[in-house]
């Protein structure tokens, strides 16, 4: 298995203020990676310069093989994304959602018919094809747009808060969406504030202060810190934070 | 450019689902038309006025005679005095008097120097303006009509001229003026509330994610919005020429090139206010109070600018829609060629340029 994101030494300072500091890691191909952080410690900037966002003040960074500095326009490709604000178009109905991306994706246009039909009949939608987005309850948003973000069929795919807001069940469902897509060999990174959902996640990184505090699978950051959750876990890391949530 | 299509469809959907966005582009035009042509109306009517005549002669009848037949003034009568007309002026109840001087016919046959004031209430500059103006047309007129039927060449001839709008018709005012609002709230206003709508819902977030360029984002923004303002342009041109009756003097060429630079000004500025404001709510309050406004009330639509106090003259200046509007009644009125409105063009020109390069940085800022 190789190594689709690697970050090393990868920094991001705005002024004196240093947002993320010299964090490394790497996540395999397939891998369901967890992020964890208070808010404030770093999470969102280190996803942007990864998502080719924001270019990191020194360090270097892989996605998908190409350089997050240098190559943003071929990681931007390789990447799909989809954070807590989702990005469906209200007055657009699903299938014009789909397409919408899809072109922006660069799908090729005879695909995107015929894979789309197969993406709603997978997540049992192809009755809503023709509806308009808000008139969908909230849970079924947010898998639609997880499965447009996966739609143009990206080796990684970042999730911002995806879960925020929906019920445990709703919650529950997507998280088997993500398996599906780990399966497919898609690589997930997730961040969430449900501790919980750490839990499902292959390996956690937990970042304080804009370093990478602890970083295994869960069962071995239980282990380690001789705690029965990995809400356990985070409170006894982040405890000594200095920073403050913004 | 596939990417740019698809996202310029999408635009055309949410316009087209929008029942209020195709408010705008199918009923304003022709509301606004109809309000400030006919209904908000800068031209006078019915204007009552009263008469201190101590001649009592042919001229002065025939004078007064000719204000009370034309549709802008009403005769309430003769007073006895002049004081007496003032105070009748001074309860508000008529708008102008007149006050004849004395053996006022023979002195206009004979001396050439019949006497005649008019007297309007200069609290309110342009109505007095207009009614002065009116009244010294039909007195004029009537002047000429008594010379030729009597044969006597001419003695006097009034110096007053309203040139190129003789009846000061208000449509000429209204449609540059009513054209230059609309393309305000399409291309600004429409345009800045419909970027930072994406920016509000988290849209634009994941647009930046995707390998959709920015410049192509913003240019698909606006595309729909620019066909829309044509659409505009083309009713209200409709409208007013076939229906109303106002006829393009000049040339037809100049008035779309004109209105392509202001079309081009004010699609800067929305995109401008969109890189600048992070809620719709602002963007709409922001391109309502700083453009539309003052487009209002500074650009000589409704008032002329050349009446306005010097420091708001000053800031008409830097208004895009006063120099539109300056073109566009040149060109519709006078009929003048592309030297007369140079300088319209180049201000235009030069605001479309300072505003476009403007906005673009800000939005390059913005993305890191």
């Amino acid at each position: 298995m190789n190594d689709v994101i690697i970050a090393d030494q990868l920094t991001k300072k705005f002024g004196s203020f240093t947002a993320v500091d010299h964090i490394s890691f790497q996540v395999k191909q397939g891998e369901i990676f967890g992020f964890l952080g208070a808010n404030g410690a770093g999470k969102t900037t280190a996803m942007r310069m990864l998502c080719g966002l924001s270019k990191p003040t020194s360090g270097t960074g892989l996605v998908a093989g190409f350089d997050i500095a240098h190559q943003q326009e071929q990681v931007k490709k390789s990447i799909g994304y989809m954070s807590q604000k989702f990005a469906l178009y209200e007055d657009l109905k699903v299938w014009e959602n789909i397409r919408l991306y899809a072109g922006i994706y660069g799908v090729p246009e005879k695909e995107i018919a015929p894979r789309t039909d197969e993406m709603l009949s997978s997540i049992d939608f192809l009755s809503e094809k023709n509806t308009l987005v808000k008139s969908l309850p909230l849970g079924w948003k947010q898998k639609l747009a997880f499965s447009i973000s996966i739609f143009h069929r990206p080796q990684i795919v970042f999730l911002d808060e995806p879960t925020s807001g929906v019920d445990p069940v709703v919650r529950r469902q997507f998280w088997e969406l993500i398996y599906q897509s780990a399966d497919q060999g898609i690589t997930v990174f997730v961040t969430t504030h449900y501790l919980d959902e750490a839990e499902y996640c292959h390996r956690v990184s937990i970042m304080v202060d804009g370093k990478i505090a602890a970083l295994d699978t869960p069962a071995e950051l239980k282990k380690q810190s001789g705690t029965g959750s990995i809400e356990d876990v985070f409170h006894q890391l982040t405890r000594g934070a200095t920073r403050k949530a913004d | 450019m596939r990417q740019f299509w698809i996202f310029t469809k999408k635009e055309f959907y949410h316009i087209l689902r929008d029942r209020w966005t195709m408010m705008i582009l199918i009923v304003l035009p022709v509301v606004m038309l109809i309000l400030f042509g006919y209904a908000i109306t800068t031209e006078i009517r019915n204007a009552h006025f009263v008469v201190y005549d101590p001649s009592r002669d042919v001229a002065t009848q025939g004078i007064v005679n000719k204000l009370e037949t034309s549709e802008y003034f009403i005769f309430d009568g003769y007073v006895n005095s002049p004081q007496e007309a003032e105070k009748i002026f001074q309860r508000g109840d008529i708008g102008m008097f007149i006050i004849f001087g004395e053996n006022f016919y023979s002195n206009m046959l004979h001396t050439g120097n019949a006497q005649v004031r008019i007297v309007t209430d200069g609290s309110d500059p342009n109505t007095a303006q207009t009614l002065t103006l009116y009244a010294q047309n039909l007195m004029s007129s009537y002047q000429q009509d008594v010379f030729k039927t009597e044969g006597v060449p001419f003695q006097i001839q009034s110096d007053i001229r309203l040139l190129y709008n003789p009846t000061m018709k208000g449509l000429y005012n209204t449609v540059p003026g009513v054209m230059g609002m609309l393309i305000m709230l399409v291309c600004a206003m429409m345009t800045s509330v419909s970027i930072v709508r994406e920016k509000e819902k988290g849209n634009m977030e994941i647009l930046l994610v995707s390998p959709m360029k920015p410049i192509s984002i913003i240019l698909a923004k606006v595309v729909p919005f620019f066909m829309i303002s044509l659409m505009n342009f083309a009713t209200i041109i409709f409208i007013a020429t076939v229906i109303m009756g106002v006829p393009v003097n000049g040339s037809w060429f100049l008035m779309i090139v004109v209105s392509l630079l202001f079309i081009f000004v004010s699609l800067a500025l929305g995109i401008l206010i969109s890189t600048l404001v992070k809620k719709q709510m602002v963007a709409m309050l922001a391109s309502a109070m700083g453009l539309m406004l003052p487009a209002v009330l500074l650009s000589g639509l409704v008032f002329p600018v050349s009446s306005m106090p010097v420091a708001l003259q000053w800031i008409a200046q830097i208004l895009p829609v006063k120099w539109y509007i300056e073109a566009m009644r040149s060109i519709m009125i006078m009929g003048v060629g592309f030297y007369e409105i140079a300088m319209q063009m180049g201000v235009l020109l030069l605001m479309a340029v300072v505003l476009l390069a403007l906005s673009l940085r800000n939005f390059k800022i913005r993305l890191d």
